[in-house]
């Protein structure tokens, strides 16, 4: 291949087809003192792509609190680490896949649980979960269909070969991710302290290792890829899709972790976007040292490759690897059992530069702190309201036609893909292997795995609400935080890290621009007032199709530990007689609802407000009825209101529920609702007392709602009119056959 | 009694089989990586599941020719119990050690939950007084479980007193008489899809599969 | 150089969910013609050899003991000689 000389760069503006502007060219000028050749040129491009660099969220990045009691790694490693006593560290991650999954969404997806599981064993940890939170457009459109099923199919195809279960997630259906899915994957493992392991390049003189996979030519550009709206030309311009091996990433995760336990580990650090030019980058310049390559060295799946080519690939299963001086043959030895080449490349320097050779030749030179995270730049931009708040917010939940009964509402509600159960999702997960799934998915708010050795759980969840947000950035974003904790909260487990995942729109346009200010401060304020610190974070904006934005989408992926896991907590009512009650206060609030969009096919209203002193009082509460044993159930309410809580309560136990509500009001505000800060339980009528003392010692009300039956199901206005009178038998019809159905 | 669990390149149920034989039952339970030639050591052998080599040309097929395998071939001859669970079912299917094979699910989906199953037969090492006819409840997560044998392979496994599991209730995978496990006419050689090792704990919600490795233990002292 | 070229198919009388699987997606698309499908396996095999006839003895052994298995498949294969080209 014939590259463009450094003049002819300049003279044609080929940064421009890379994604740099010309201001961004005229910085890597000056910081090189001359002009970039075209490998240099691309090694910028990628790592200043908003995907690596984050040039848009960076600047809020210091509004997170990042430190506290069990942090034992904050933001800026491959992964966040928090302790959870004994010895014991939870390393966790969440990384989105969306511009991959939305071209080739097998691939696509089955490449996002690969790469994310590498940033867990970098650290020393066994990856022990995997959870995923994925966004579609509506199920009536064959080619959502088509992702859909691609994207499940791919995920169960990596993550079960490779033998991680998969246990949680969360999936959406709605016309605002139409044309750009979301795939977000979160990993979580499990680690020694003192195996805790650091990406970081030390040590002048020390070697510089290529281990796991061969290098082609595939991924080139990924993640200035990622980093554009996706067009119709898009599918033209991709780059050779990624395609996943969990073989090899299987072989990877064993070899790394005996290499690891060896002791020999300076530093290691995944190829992912970016591939050899991230990794020794940022090994580089965390460790304040420098790295010389020779490209020639690394181990090929094809032929003829230039140093471009190579600096760039997004093979997948590599990793780079600093081991001590004298410990290569201890390394080749331990890959050699596994059957993958590990080779030394290159060495640490003491100059901060990053040398690329190809062979004899001197083929890129440049500051390893000016191609990082760090060195790029970052850009404030412009922020404005967008101007559908003006409708949304206008709407009045009371336009809405009151009706007698609202059985056939709870009917449509369960059916709607987005409540329906997921078990045609997570049936095609392995989410048992590894022996820890105490809580499986399905059976409550979150799962919970058990930690071998211990009498510990941990629970993990991943939660993001779309529409709350595109209602009102700041409030969605508190609801985000708030309901994630309340999950783990349900299952008897206290929150202690989260880790985001930020999916937006053109960060470029104004009202863009507002939505990520907004949800960001939000995501903050929460995760501050309710004391769970963020130990990470990955963001994926230009998620557009046909110049329209996807509904802003932050999630957030979140553990808790529980100390005594046979203290745990499910969602099912679990006996006949049993007292159902509300734990929280009396929510009403339509705005944003699934009942709105069922009734106008809109996302309508302001979301539900959000009070986190409330929320954190209703999660101690919770908390101290479970450990101390006085109910049988918790199950957090969100989409769908309380009437689709209890539903699923009878649905997951076979049972039915006599409700009567002991309010006045509208009765779809009350049903329907998504107001937070609520949690249904059910408990023995022996304990109803000692309930009460818990609530009122929290200062959370607790409101008796009816009592778990046989399998009738009824909801009974105040004033003794039935509103719903069904059975569960039915409730689970509609729950259960819902994606099946549509699948067909 | 001393358990070698076979490690395979891309074997992922290797240390779930481990924990659960010598954390549950004390056993003295050995991984033995593939390359390993020598097991005489060993009064039992379990190929455990996962998806060795990736499952790349078909399930278990290019597994069969690790150089472990030579050995397990030879303790199967010697009548020593060899258990092939999921992955391992499917390798012994490839090894000829036992007839048949297996093709993808019939829905074309991995299959991940729990399922019951009956047991056929008492006379295999692994269901030793295990009345047939009792029902276990034992997690199911395969892809490739499908199992296919022409009508005189069945015929012979149905006379032989060789299919050792079926699934009761709904059949997860189309496999042929709904068989979930089969054994060779020795009876030593087992292979089941359903994992037994993710019910041997009551805190992952089941402890049936505990009655196949009890029956292993109670045929092994029996034969002291 | 030679290259070999072997197809692997399920022998008749084999259930293949993936063939009637595709029969159904290409009635859904229109094609009412479509009687049956059979999905196979396509494997493409360089090797050095001295003759055509021994590098099809060798393709041959290779898809007895492992590229197909007899009991539910069937192969057949092709062997021709080609410039030293270079699988990737």
């Amino acid at each position: 291949m014939n590259e463009p000389t450094p003049l002819q760069i300049r003279a044609d503006q080929i940064y421009r087809s890379m994604g740099l502007t010309e201001a961004e060219y005229e910085r890597i000028c000056q910081i090189l003192g001359r002009l970039p050749n075209y490998t240099e040129l691309g090694m910028y491009a990628v790592l200043w792509s908003e995907h690596c660099a984050y040039k848009h969220t960076r600047p809020f990045f210091k509004l997170f609190p990042t430190s506290g009691e069990r942090i034992l790694q904050g933001p800026g490693e491959n992964a966040g680490v928090v302790d959870i006593g004994d010895g014991w560290a939870v390393v966790f991650k969440v990384e989105s896949h969306n511009h991959p999954s939305a071209i080739e969404p097998y691939q696509g997806a089955a490449t996002g649980v690969g790469g994310i599981l590498r940033d867990i064993f970098t650290m020393g940890a066994r990856p022990i979960a995997s959870l995923n939170s994925l966004r579609f457009g509506e199920l009536s459109d064959e080619r959502v269909k088509y992702l859909f099923q691609g994207v499940v199919a791919g995920i169960a195809g990596y993550g079960n070969a490779v033998g991680v279960p998969t246990v949680g997630g969360e999936v959406y259906f709605d016309d605002g991710y139409a044309g750009n899915p979301l795939v977000n994957v979160m990993a979580v493992g499990l680690v020694r302290h003192e195996m805790i392991t650091k990406a970081v390049a030390s040590g002048v003189g020390n070697p510089v290792m290529v281990v796991g996979a061969y290098t082609g030519r595939d991924g080139i550009h990924g993640a200035t890829f990622a980093s554009e709206e996706l067009t119709d030309a898009s599918e033209e311009k991709r780059p050779a899709v990624q395609v996943g091996d969990p073989f090899t990433e299987k072989l990877l995760i064993e070899a790394c972790l005996e290499l690891i336990e060896s002791g020999v580990v300076v530093g290691i650090q995944d190829m992912g976007a970016a591939g050899l030019t991230s990794s020794a980058c940022e090994m580089a310049s965390r460790a304040g040292s420098g790295i010389e390559l020779d490209i020639s060295l690394v181990p090929r799946r094809e032929p003829g490759m230039s140093a471009y080519e190579v600096m760039l690939s997004e093979s997948q299963e590599r990793m780079l690897v600093v081991p001590k001086k004298d410990a290569v043959d201890t390394v080749k030895a331990i890959f050699a059992k596994y059957g993958l080449p590990a080779v030394v490349v290159g060495k640490v320097t003491d100059d901060g530069m990053i040398r690329v050779f190809d062979g004899p030749d001197l083929v890129a030179e440049v500051p390893a702190k000016s191609l990082s995270t760090d060195g790029a730049p970052t850009y404030l931009r412009e922020a404005k309201p967008p101007a559908y708040l003006e409708q949304t917010r206008s709407f009045d939940s009371s336009s809405i036609r009151v009706q007698s009964d609202y059985t056939v509402d709870l009917l449509n509600l369960l059916d709607s893909p987005t409540i329906a159960s997921k078990r045609w999702v997570y049936r095609q997960y392995d989410h048992m292997v590894q022996l820890n799934t105490v809580v499986v998915p399905g059976a409550a708010d979150a799962a919970v795995l058990r930690v071998k050795g211990t009498s510990k759980g941990i629970a993990v969840t991943i939660d993001g609400n779309g529409r709350h947000v595109y209602l009102d950035p700041y409030q969605g974003a508190l609801g985000v935080v708030a309901e994630a904790a309340r999950n783990l909260v349900c299952t008897g487990a206290q929150p202690i890290g989260l880790t985001d995942g930020l999916n937006f729109g053109n960060p470029e346009k104004p009202e863009v621009y507002w939505q990520l200010q907004q949800a960001i401060r939000g995501l903050a304020d929460a995760a501050r007032e309710l004391d769970i610190p963020v130990a990470g974070g990955n963001a994926s904006l230009y998620n557009e199709s046909s110049g329209r934005p996807i509904y802003p989408t932050p999630i957030v992926g979140m553990v808790g530990l529980l100390e005594e896991i046979d203290n745990r907590m499910t969602s099912d009512f679990k006996a006949e007689g049993d007292v159902i009650a509300l734990l929280g206060w009396l929510g009403t609030e339509l705005g944003g609802s699934e009942f709105v969009k069922l009734k106008t096919g809109q996302a309508l209203g302001y979301p539900p407000r959000i009070d986190l002193a409330k929320e954190k009082a209703l999660q101690q509460a919770c908390l101290a009825a479970i450990a101390n044993g006085l109910i049988r159930s918790a199950h957090d309410i969100s989409e769908g209101g309380l009437a689709v809580c209890i539903a699923e309560s009878c649905i997951q136990a076979n049972l039915g529920a006599a409700v009567t509500l002991p309010w006045e009001g509208r009765p779809d505000e009350l049903l329907f609702g998504e107001s937070a800060a609520r949690i249904v339980v059910s408990l023995p009528p022996a304990n109803w007392e000692e309930l009460w003392k818990v609530a009122s010692e929290s200062k959370v009300p607790l409101t008796k709602l009816g009592v778990v039956t046989d399998g009738e199901v009824t909801f009974t206005a105040f004033d003794g009119r039935p509103l719903v009178v069904t059975h569960v038998d039915k409730l689970a019809k509609a729950w259960e056959d819902s994606l099946p159905k549509r699948l067909r | 009694m001393r358990v070698a669990v076979v490690v395979f390149p891309g074997s992922n149920c290797d240390r779930d089989c481990h924990h659960v034989l010598s954390e549950v039952f004390g056993l003295d339970s050995e991984l033995v990586w593939h390359t390993e030639t020598d097991l005489s050591r060993f009064d039992a052998i379990i190929l455990p599941g996962g998806f060795s080599y990736g499952d790349y040309l078909r399930s278990g097929a290019i597994a069969r020719f690790s150089p472990v395998m030579e050995s397990v071939t030879k303790a199967a001859e010697r009548g020593l119990p060899v258990l092939g669970i999921c992955n391992g079912f499917q390798i012994l299917l490839e090894a000829g050690l036992l007839p048949g094979a297996m093709l993808v699910n019939e829905s074309l989906q991995f299959r991940c939950h729990p399922q019951e199953i009956t047991v056929e037969v008492d006379r295999t090492p692994f269901t030793f007084g295990i009345k047939p006819g009792t029902v276990l409840q034992l997690p199911v997560a395969h892809g490739e479980g499908n199992y296919f044998i022409d009508e005189a392979g069945l015929a012979k496994l149905e006379a032989n007193r060789q299919i050792v599991f079926r699934y009761a209730g709904d059949n997860p995978n189309g496999s042929v008489a709904d068989i979930a496990g089969i054994c060779n006419e020795a009876g030593n050689v087992v292979g089941m899809m359903p994992h037994p090792e993710r019910a041997a704990e009551a805190l992952l919600g089941s402890t049936d599969g505990q009655q196949i490795f009890r029956a292993l233990i109670n045929y092994w002292e029996g034969r002291k | 150089m030679y290259k070999a070229a072997i197809k692997v198919i399920l022998k008749p009388g084999v259930l293949d969910p993936q063939g009637k699987a595709v029969a159904s997606g290409l009635a859904s698309l229109g094609f009412s013609q479509v009687k049956s499908v059979r999905v196979g396996k396509y494997i493409e095999v360089l090797l050095d050899a001295s003759s055509q006839q021994e590098a099809a003895a060798q393709v041959e052994e290779m898809a007895k003991r492992l590229l197909a298995n007899p009991v539910i498949e069937h192969y057949e294969l092709t062997v021709e000689l080609v410039e030293g080209e270079e699988l990737v």
